[in-house]
């Protein structure tokens, strides 16, 4: 500890006394090209990591989400667009990705100690995994998704009339996002029992069938009404 | 003796001869017809040679009309008037179902699956699907605009048998 107090203590004399030697500008220079290529090298480094090839080196990706993406219209489709993990799993926003990058050394945890490193633990944790990720899309309102596809750019009549109504109704009114509904569309879902569809009113906005959410308090109050007349 | 004996010979020669004769023009004739005969079975397979590489028909396109369509017969399940196309059907997920189910159905306006689907083998009536009416695509199907392979000669049994009077 009190050799570490005197190499700061070394460094802050060295680094508060005007230079002796160099000059201003070649430090005023060289700072800048140094800088220059750290934040070269340090931005290089972030979009390696945000590459397809680079998400499925690890086979916990490779063979369990990635297998499943390929039969999608995510992967393949009519027009030949193809979204790759990061498109949709990390922000394009500069501050959002590094917010993102920051919380993926998790991952790096996860990765270190095989939390998911069987198909077993993988479809274990799937569950948890999705609604990781439902929340941020819902948090941040679909925008990986609006990244592409817009709903000012939709043409409603292009669509089934199904399609168009349900869009109409949820999206354009902004009651929902794009994953309320479109949950699984470029992986498999995990289990999905008691996860209502999206387009449902959240339970406490529910007025006719509330009492399906807690059917013990409502028969509680109604004894409660009819037992203190008795 | 002799001659008679010659001549019996050669009448069961001649008959052996005949016979083969015989035989070879209704295999002859047989052959013949094999190879122009009208095909009877259309061929369902497609391909002249199973083994064969064949030219894929292009991919039939889902109806997606909405449209509810009479049933042929009483029992027949109800097609699919939409796409379903990646649709999870799964043990764990059924997107199905998050539309037909009894609950859902007020929101999303589709038909509830009918209540044959909450009984169990005894009849019992459950409160929600039963399992051997999970998978709906067992009964259920989406249609395509694709041909039939073979003409189909169903007739709707309403306009079978003798006319009433």
């Amino acid at each position: 500890m009190q050799r570490l107090k005197s190499l700061l203590i070394w460094f802050w004399r060295i680094a508060s006394r005007p230079s002796a030697h160099l000059s201003l500008g070649f430090l005023a220079l060289g700072g800048f090209v140094c800088g220059v290529l750290f934040w070269g090298a340090f931005n290089t480094a972030l979009e390696v990591t945000n590459t397809e090839k680079f998400c499925t080196s690890c086979h916990e990706m490779r063979n369990n989400v990635f297998q499943e993406l390929q039969h999608t219209p995510h992967f393949t489709n009519r027009s030949g667009v193809r979204a790759s993990c990061p498109d949709c799993h990390v922000p394009h926003n500069w501050t959002d990705k590094i917010a993102r990058k920051m919380q993926a050394s998790k991952e790096v945890w996860g990765k270190i100690f095989g939390t998911i490193d069987t198909r077993q633990k993988f479809q274990d944790h799937r569950l948890e995994l999705a609604k990781h990720e439902w929340a941020r899309l819902k948090a941040n309102d679909s925008l990986e998704c609006r990244n592409c596809h817009s709903s000012v750019a939709m043409d409603f009549t292009k669509q089934t009339r199904r399609a168009a109504d349900i869009h109409g109704k949820f999206l354009v009114t902004g009651d929902k996002t794009c994953i309320d509904c479109h949950k699984g569309i470029a992986h498999e879902l995990p289990d999905m029992t008691g996860i209502e569809p999206g387009w449902r009113t959240p339970p406490e906005m529910r007025d006719r069938q509330s009492f399906r959410d807690n059917p013990r308090d409502e028969l509680a109050r109604y004894l409660a009404a009819t037992g203190a007349e008795r | 003796m002799r001659g008679q004996d010659h001549f019996g010979l050669m009448r069961f020669r001649s008959s052996i001869a005949g016979a083969l004769l015989g035989g070879m023009l209704v295999f002859v004739g047989g052959a013949i017809y094999a190879q122009n005969a009208p095909q009877i079975v259309p061929r369902v397979t497609g391909a002249a040679a199973p083994m064969g590489d064949v030219p894929a028909p292009p991919v039939a396109r889902p109806i997606v009309d909405d449209k509810r369509l009479m049933r042929n017969y009483p029992e027949q399940p109800p097609i699919i008037p939409h796409s379903i196309e990646n649709y999870q059907l799964t043990l764990k997920a059924n997107r199905c179902l998050d539309c037909h189910r009894r609950q859902f159905t007020e929101g999303s306006g589709a038909p509830m699956i009918s209540v044959t689907h909450f009984m169990d083998r005894n009849g019992q009536v459950l409160a929600d699907v039963t399992p051997r009416r999970y998978f709906c695509t067992a009964c259920h199907v989406q249609q395509t605009d694709a041909q039939p392979l073979v003409p189909s000669t169903f007739k709707d049994m309403l306009l079978v048998g003798p006319e009433k009077k």
